[in-house]
């Protein structure tokens, strides 16, 4: 009776030292990220929500100040009008940016030629680096010598002075981001190919044209590609930085309506040395950007379709 | 019904036509900024700034040797040391590009190829420090590479790829999954180890996806800005991102021309890697859409 117990006991404890050994060897080879991650990611968090409570001028040690910081934020004029900067361009840019790939992914998910000849035009644009692409918009934009002005001219319309202009600010940052749709265009295009091809014969079977084609069928098969589309361009959207801060610099400061959040977070760090106060306005974009991307999959849950495959 | 028939065919046709002069037309729109930043720069300033529009400058038949004007006239600047931005740039990317494609190899292989407790945590931690945004990291990291006295040199930009990235990762590692498990099956039957196995069977065969990661990679180092910005303190260090933004900043009266070509020639690079990969390139942007 003793045997076959001692025998499963001593199989089980095999068992463990093997499953064990197992774990060993998996975090020996995930260990680059591991330690990667830890010095890297999961230690800035952890100082800087401590910075976030501190009053910390950088050249002396940070000093606790409890909620201040977080307090601050909403008696700041300058914080309020960036957030309200960065909340106007995304609710703007990334529905127009949505709708646009949408449509253009939809022309062109045809196989042919010409298709891919009009594809590659459309996504050569986001091979241009930010800041290249913001020199060359801040020479098209340009009031007097710019070639959208120009051309405006010829049809007697006084283009205005784009990024000069505090009205035109939000109008221009939109035109750029919707020259880099082609990012969209390739994700949807992608996601329409994987679409049966049945379900388009069913639907013109019973009679849809092309369009209520693409609303009925197309729309919602790529739906999860669409979500997952628009989280990241809030996430994206929400830390603009480098063109803006290229584009909206004057001679006298920045334009005001050119100043965005994670610029002016930028500046309370490295320019006035609030390292406090910038670190309480990160973990406040952490926070948002947590809230939008819960809030997204939550409304994802009722309009997203997924399909089985 | 003879008579019918025609006229259908004539008319989808005629659509065809529309179809593509409308869709020409929005290509013209996508790549008219880009024809218009080489157009002014192989003009002369004075030219580039004028209210008229020309494709080439006056005459046309300048338009090399006033090319060849501003081009060099970039490449040589005392101030703006355009060549030398290139090479820390190359520096930066080659260093990361090597490390970032080895280490999210690696670690993708843990977690796609070997059977562990745990793997799934470590799995989903990898996919939440994807939606970290990088300022809630800027300050601390800033402070780190102070202390580790890595600012003002060119450490802070690729080290951290030596450790992978949570994106690549996740690429790679649902790359390595659809790779029959019964391959490494046998290899360990053949008294392989993991690492024989890695080496010589999954990187192989991984080669698409890897490219994939590389590419990525140097498209980041090349448009990344804020690195730069918060990490490097010396001109001498700057990479093109940041020797670009120069031109605009130092005074009033940008030269359009040189800058238009400054940014062409920061651009050609990836065009150039775009025109060679452009099946895997097309392709892999849109696995970003799998997820």
């Amino acid at each position: 009776m003793s045997v076959p117990g001692q025998a499963t006991h001593s199989r089980r404890s095999t068992e463990q030292r093997a499953a064990r050994r197992q774990v060993l060897i998996g975090l020996t080879w995930v260990s680059p990220w591991l330690f990667g991650a830890g010095l890297f990611v999961f230690a800035p968090m952890a100082m800087s929500l401590y910075y976030s409570f501190t009053d910390y001028p950088l050249l002396e040690p940070p000093l606790w100040s409890g909620l201040d910081n977080y307090k601050r934020m909403f008696s700041d004029p300058t914080f309020l009008r960036v957030v309200w900067n960065t909340t106007a361009y995304a609710a703007v840019s990334i529905p127009l940016f949505t709708i646009v790939a949408l449509i253009l992914a939809g022309v062109l998910a045809k196989t042919g030629r010409m298709s891919s000849f009009y594809r590659a035009c459309v996504f050569i644009p986001t091979l241009v680096p930010l800041i290249a692409s913001a020199m060359v918009w801040m020479w098209l934009f340009n009031g007097e010598y710019g070639l959208i002005n120009k051309l405006l001219a010829m049809i007697s319309i006084r283009g205005p002075a784009w990024i000069v202009d505090r009205n035109w600010v939000l109008p221009s940052m939109v035109i750029m981001s919707v020259w880099g749709v082609g990012q969209g265009v390739v994700i949807y295009v992608a996601a329409m190919q994987d679409v049966p091809k049945q379900l388009y014969e069913a639907a013109r079977i019973d009679g849809m044209g092309t369009v209520r084609q693409f609303i009925h069928v197309t729309l919602p098969m790529i739906s999860p590609a669409i979500l997952f589309n628009v989280i990241a361009l809030t996430i994206a959207a929400v830390q603009v930085f480098a063109v803006p801060s290229v584009m909206f610099r004057r001679p006298d400061g920045q334009n005001p309506a050119g100043h965005y959040y994670t610029m002016y977070l930028y500046e309370n760090a490295f320019v006035y040395g609030n390292m406090g106060y910038a670190s309480a306005m990160a973990w406040m974009q952490l926070l948002v950007v947590l809230l939008l991307t819960a809030l997204l999959l939550f409304a994802g849950r009722r309009l997203v379709h997924y399909a089985r495959v | 019904m003879s008579n019918a028939s025609p006229k259908p065919g004539a008319r989808s046709r005629l659509k065809g036509v529309y179809f593509h002069i409308a869709m020409l037309l929005v290509s013209l729109v996508f790549l008219a900024p880009l024809v218009w930043m080489l157009s002014t720069s192989v003009k002369p300033e004075d030219q580039a700034a004028s209210g008229e529009i020309h494709l080439l400058p006056t005459p046309p038949s300048s338009v090399f040797a006033q090319a060849a004007d501003n081009y060099s006239a970039v490449w040589n600047d005392r101030t703006i040391r355009f060549p030398l931005y290139l090479r820390n740039t190359l520096i930066v990317a080659i260093l990361g590009v090597v490390g970032m494609t080895l280490s999210s190899a690696v670690v993708a292989y843990g977690l796609s190829r070997v059977q562990w407790r745990g793997r799934g945590v470590v799995f989903f931690l990898v996919l939440a420090t994807m939606m970290i945004p990088f300022p809630v990291l800027m300050v601390p990291l800033y402070i780190i590479f102070r202390e580790l006295g890595w600012t003002g040199t060119l450490k802070p930009l690729w080290v951290p790829a030596w450790f992978g990235n949570a994106f690549n990762i996740f690429l790679l590692r649902q790359f390595f999954m659809t790779i029959p498990p019964q391959l490494d099956e046998a290899a360990r039957l053949d008294c392989c180890s993991h690492w024989s196995i890695f080496w010589r069977i999954i990187l192989p065969l991984a080669k698409p996806a890897l490219a994939v990661v590389a590419l990525f990679h140097f498209i980041y180092v090349w448009n990344d800005f804020v690195g730069p910005l918060i990490f490097l303190t010396d001109r001498d260090q700057f990479t093109l991102a940041l020797g670009l933004q120069l031109y605009q900043s130092q005074s009033g009266n940008t030269p359009w021309n040189l800058l238009m070509a400054a940014s062409a020639l920061m651009i050609s690079p990836l065009v150039v890697l775009f025109m060679l990969t452009q099946r895997t390139f097309v392709q892999s942007a849109s696995t970003e859409g799998l997820k």
